[in-house]
């Protein structure tokens, strides 16, 4: 008898669960069709970002017959992922798809994503910084509009540098060498590196090198790690630090080991993007003004070359649909071009992509940033750290490219770093072998392969 | 009436010829223990090193939740700064649970009671069908029982996120992506759990009682339900964990069905919260992801601990053939 009156409150609330569940569909199949209520027409963006969702308000009281929808679907190659699903079952793909530079070519190149020179993008080269013009202009189209940027700078803790001794912040990589030795006599690392693909990257473009490159037709890749002596410059530096057990090869970026060595010290300096700032005030806040920022550190006395780190841009995912494709436009163009839209990211913490908030007087004379509550957080100790950082995005080198399956090449860079962060083999093998690994890629997808 | 009352005798009397049977091993069994040296209930030697040994494995099960404990009470800067297992300088639980339920317009208890949801619709499911399926295969005889077999045992050999991607673009033929279905459907198939079912009902349902009630006139629906469904509970509960636990954790169906907040599960929001930290500008929030991560276990404790002793005997049953 029990269990009669069990299984009746099973089939109870099963059915009611499934009354639930119907009724939610109903509820979400509005978000995907073209047009909503009260003819609008509604657009999804997929993005990670979290400055971007505070401009739909901004736009949508100038744009009342748009409804923009933004979803975080994941971060970086999670919704890389996500999309290439969709993209491959041809449907539930955004309109508009937040897409790191480095992943841009690999977009482009499958034709997934709409030349925006056609909707009137191509005279933007000017508003925006070489660096990222560079990164959004492929093979003569724009495939997306700069989001953010990220040139390099070092970031230093102070106390530390201080107490080490070195009161000159260094300029060059053997004044850096120097002054990774006398961090390490007071028990920090000057750095860290576990094997990070972009870092990887930042730094060899730094030097100089283009060990990518893609022909126009898009059918012959060129992937020379080995034989590029730029590539070889930091190789041989970087393996004398590791050597010399100068940087922490054991703490990966962004863990909470991290973030701690951040925090108390143990990790005295970053070589790192300059959206940084609100990432060390999250991640590290006990550290708050004891931290600066510095140029890069260069090869020769009184060199500027610079490169980028990271880095988003906002990209069309190309429909047949012309009501979208126009509304998605406008968002797009709000979010990246309008003055008034990239005034709401940068205030949200966003490193701005565009010469013309990079030269404002507001923007050079922060000395604070605002934290959680919405406090100011002296975190640079005073200093006007956006004309540092503002300085390092005029630096940054022309040329540099990204292989057109980069997403895959990071993916496998860590293991093929694995050993060098456990000293068991040196920077060279693994970068020979990460090459051969990316050659047999290259072939597997059909790409002719130029050494 | 009177049939099912003999069928009732019938049982009973087995049930006692059984029970000898049982007290008869278990004597044989003390005898030979004791003589081994192998410890038993009812020859309780201790070993050092088996004690040791099993004290690791706690050990080993426990610390992440000790972590989980310790680091649910610290604040974000005390979380960077102090030692993992160490306090913090502040007890701060009771604001990281009221922040975990307020953060972002309150999207984590939209996201439990979504867990919820999957877990009822698609656990309760899964576990409906696999006590119906493994019922009738056990106890009916009708061609193509032996391909279904086949068929179970290969689907249990595959792993589910084998599947997952072909699942993925079936369901946007179908335009379920993004809608609670595709996490529900794809939950709602156990092939483990029909197995179990098929064994235990199996073991558990003597046929002659199936016979009794059908020369008394009952219905195979009044006969699955009055006689079978008692005689499966602690089955049932096992099966129903498995589901359970299955569907609570399942993270790799909904990361690639699902893009809708709004639908994501527990598994899924915690992640996006934890990611947040390693984005340019983003907020670290791993004192919410922490706390959040401890409230999601405990509805699974709360589930271990009330159905242990029938997820006990539902896994020992089958082992030995009578």
């Amino acid at each position: 008898m029990r269990f009669e009156k069990m299984t009746k409150v099973i089939a109870l609330t099963g059915a009611v669960a499934m009354a639930f569940g119907l009724a939610g569909c109903g509820g979400s199949g509005s978000g995907s069709s073209a047009s909503g209520k009260g003819g609008k027409t509604e657009i999804l963006v997929w993005s990670w970002d979290s400055t971007l969702p505070r401009t739909v308000k901004g736009f949508e009281a100038k744009n009342p017959d748009i409804k923009v929808k933004v979803t975080n679907v994941g971060t970086n190659k999670k919704e890389y992922t996500a999309l290439n699903n969709a993209l491959s079952a041809n449907k539930g793909a955004p309109d508009l798809a937040q897409v790191e530079y480095y992943a841009l070519p690999e977009y482009a190149t499958q034709d997934k994503l709409q030349d925006l020179s056609d909707m009137g993008a191509s005279g933007y080269k000017s508003f925006y910084t070489p660096g990222t013009w560079n990164s959004v202009n492929l093979n003569g189209g724009v495939y997306a509009l700069p989001m953010d940027s990220g040139p390099m700078a070092l970031f230093y803790n102070k106390e530390v540098f201080d107490k080490a001794g070195v009161t000159e912040v260094p300029t060059t990589w053997d004044e850096y060498y120097e002054a990774a030795k006398k961090i390490k006599a007071v028990g920090s690392y000057i750095t860290s590196d576990s094997g990070d693909a972009g870092f990887f990257d930042s730094m060899t473009w730094q030097a100089g090198a283009k060990p990518f490159a893609t022909s126009k037709d898009g059918k012959t890749v060129t992937i020379n790690l080995t034989g590029d002596s730029k590539v070889k410059k930091w190789d041989d530096y970087w393996q004398k630090m590791i050597n010399e057990d100068l940087i922490n090869t054991k703490i990966p970026g962004w863990s909470d080991d991290w973030n701690k060595g951040l925090n108390d010290g143990s990790i005295a300096s970053l070589l790192m993007g300059a959206w940084m700032p609100y990432n060390l005030l999250s991640g590290a806040p006990d550290a708050s003004g004891k931290w600066r920022v510095a140029q890069m550190p260069t090869w020769e006395k009184g060199g500027t070359e610079n490169s980028e780190n990271g880095g988003s841009s906002l990209a069309m995912i190309k429909t047949k649909d012309d009501s979208k494709s126009k509304a998605a436009y406008k968002f797009l163009e709000y979010a990246c071009h309008n003055a008034e839209g990239i005034k709401t990211r940068v205030d949200g913490g966003a490193f701005p992509a565009d010469n013309n908030t990079l030269k404002s007087n507001e923007f050079l004379s922060m000395t604070s940033l605002k934290d959680a509550d919405g406090k100011d957080n002296a975190y640079f100790g005073g200093q006007k750290f956006n004309e540092v950082l503002s300085q390092a995005a005029k630096n940054v080198l022309p040329g540099y490219k990204f292989l057109p399956f980069e997403v895959y090449a990071r993916g496998i860079y860590g293991d093929k770093m694995t050993a060098f962060t456990s000293k068991s083999a040196t920077l060279d093998q693994g970068i020979a072998a990460w090459q051969k690994d990316l050659q047999n890629y290259a072939k597997q997808q059909g790409y002719t392969v130029k050494e | 009436m009177s049939v099912l009352d003999a069928g009732g005798r019938r049982v009973r009397a087995a049930e006692r010829a059984r029970a000898r049977r049982v007290a008869a091993d278990e004597r044989a069994e003390r005898r030979r223990a004791a003589s081994s040296g192998f410890s038993n209930p009812s020859n309780p030697r201790r070993s050092v090193w088996l004690t040791l040994a099993c004290g690791v494995f706690a050990l080993y099960c426990l610390f992440p939740f000790a972590y989980l404990l310790v680091n649910a009470t610290k604040t974000q800067a005390d979380f960077t700064s102090t030692f993992g297992l160490g306090p913090g300088r502040s007890f701060a639980l009771w604001d990281n649970i009221r922040e975990v339920f307020s953060y972002q317009d309150g999207i984590f208890a939209r996201w439990l009671a979504n867990t919820l949801m999957y877990v009822v619709v698609g656990a309760g499911g899964a576990t409906l069908l696999a006590v119906m399926g493994g019922y009738a295969l056990a106890k009916f005889r009708f061609p193509g029982r032996k391909a279904v077999f086949a068929v179970v045992l290969g689907a249990i050999s595959v792993p589910g996120i084998a599947l997952a991607v072909p699942q993925f673009l079936l369901f946007a033929k179908l335009g379920l992506t993004n809608t609670p279905w595709a996490m529900i459907v794809p939950s709602l198939i156990s092939p483990f759990g029909l197995y179990l079912m098929w064994i235990f009902s199996d073991q558990a349902v003597p046929g002659e009682l199936l016979e009794a009630a059908r020369v008394d006139g009952a219905s195979e629906w009044r006969t699955f339900r009055t006689i079978s469904l008692p005689l499966l509970a602690p089955g049932i509960v096992t099966c129903a964990l498995f589901t359970i636990v299955a569907t609570w954790n399942n993270y790799f169906l909904p990361l690639i069905m699902l893009k809708d907040a709004d639908w994501y599960p527990l598994t899924i929001g915690l992640n996006q919260w934890k990611d947040q930290a390693s984005t340019a500008g983003g907020q670290a929030i791993q004192n919410l992801v922490i706390t959040g991560s401890l409230i999601t276990i405990i509805p699974l404790v709360i589930a271990f601990l009330l159905l242990q002793k029938y997820w006990q005997s539902g896994l020992a049953a089958g082992a030995v053939k009578e």
